[in-house]
């Protein structure tokens, strides 16, 4: 842990780990900075600094690391249709997802998909959920800079980091 | 003299207030509660569960430094501590009686392969998993 988290107040902490517990018990729904910031009871300008220093990633990647985890669960366990997965795990549409997807892991879902049950159960012994927050990406880098990185064409466009 | 695990402890912010979590709200019991000075070794112990004690400690001196124990108030307060599991025979009943004396759940009651699940956090911030196993 850094010297700055340790800075931080624990009371502070323990009222943003309410709002990281919230995004994990939901992390399909939106969560604007304002409804974070209500549920920390944090002022809307510290809410997503204070998060990051605290979690190492800005509030709206560590959604997005959620979703994708839980997405990821939901291609590797069940044999429902991609389309509806995506719609489930937050995303507005299969594109979203599937472009958002392999931005992150560097695969497609179907791959996952594939992959996954050609995997053996090696992780059967280990309780379900603690089994999905192994497969959570470590996403140490903004999705929008990730993809700028391994861009061929690099042409400078700005992409808006999602969500 | 049996073999194994005695004693596990927990990083707590405020020995009153978890025993007042484990005893009040969870239904453990106090094991030891025994004080010198500043210093105070608090176990409680699951009713079905004799053989083990739950350790509820503050960080702080003397065994740590102050540095130290604000490092480790913070990390419990992250909830980067270890996960913690309960076993349960009804894990919906637990949550429906837990829930209403205000324990805080960062996840409600999940079915998963045939066993049912949530989880809640102490008012540290140690998470729990509930898990009611497939007999």
């Amino acid at each position: 842990m850094s010297a700055d988290s340790a800075s931080q107040a624990p009371e502070l902490l323990r009222r943003l780990l309410r709002a990281k517990d919230r995004m994990d018990a939901a992390s399909h729904e939106d969560w604007p900075v304002r409804r974070l910031a209500r549920v920390s009871r944090v002022s809307e300008a510290h809410f997503a600094r204070s998060f990051k220093r605290a979690f190492g990633v800005p509030p709206h990647r560590y959604l997005l690391t959620r979703r994708i985890e839980r997405a990821t669960a939901l291609l590797r366990d069940t044999d429902r249709p991609i389309t509806e997965i995506a719609l489930d795990t937050g995303w507005e549409s299969l594109g979203t997802f599937g472009r958002t997807f392999r931005d992150v892991t560097g695969e497609s879902p179907g791959a996952v998909r594939a992959r996954a049950r050609a995997a053996a159960h090696e992780l059967g012994r280990v309780p379900a959920c603690f089994v999905s927050a192994a497969h959570r990406p470590d996403l140490t880098i903004a999705v929008s800079e990730k993809r700028r990185r391994e861009a061929t064409d690099i042409n400078g466009s700005e992409q808006k980091e999602i969500p | 003299m049996s073999q194994g695990v005695k004693e596990v402890g927990l990083y707590v912010r405020d020995q009153d207030e978890a025993l007042a979590f484990y005893v009040g709200k969870l239904g453990f019991r106090v094991h030891t509660d025994v004080r010198n000075g500043d210093y105070r070794w608090l176990t409680v112990q699951h009713p079905d569960q004799p053989s083990l004690q739950l350790g509820l400690f503050k960080p702080g001196p003397p065994v740590l430094d102050e540095a130290t124990a604000q490092t480790v108030h913070a990390i419990v307060a992250k909830g980067a501590m270890p996960p913690l599991v309960l076993g349960v025979d009804d894990c919906r009943a637990a949550y429906e009686r837990l829930h209403a004396v205000g324990v805080e759940f960062t996840q409600e009651p999940t079915s998963r392969y045939g066993n049912v699940d949530a989880s809640f956090r102490d008012p540290s911030g140690n998470g729990w998993k509930m898990i009611e196993a497939r007999l």
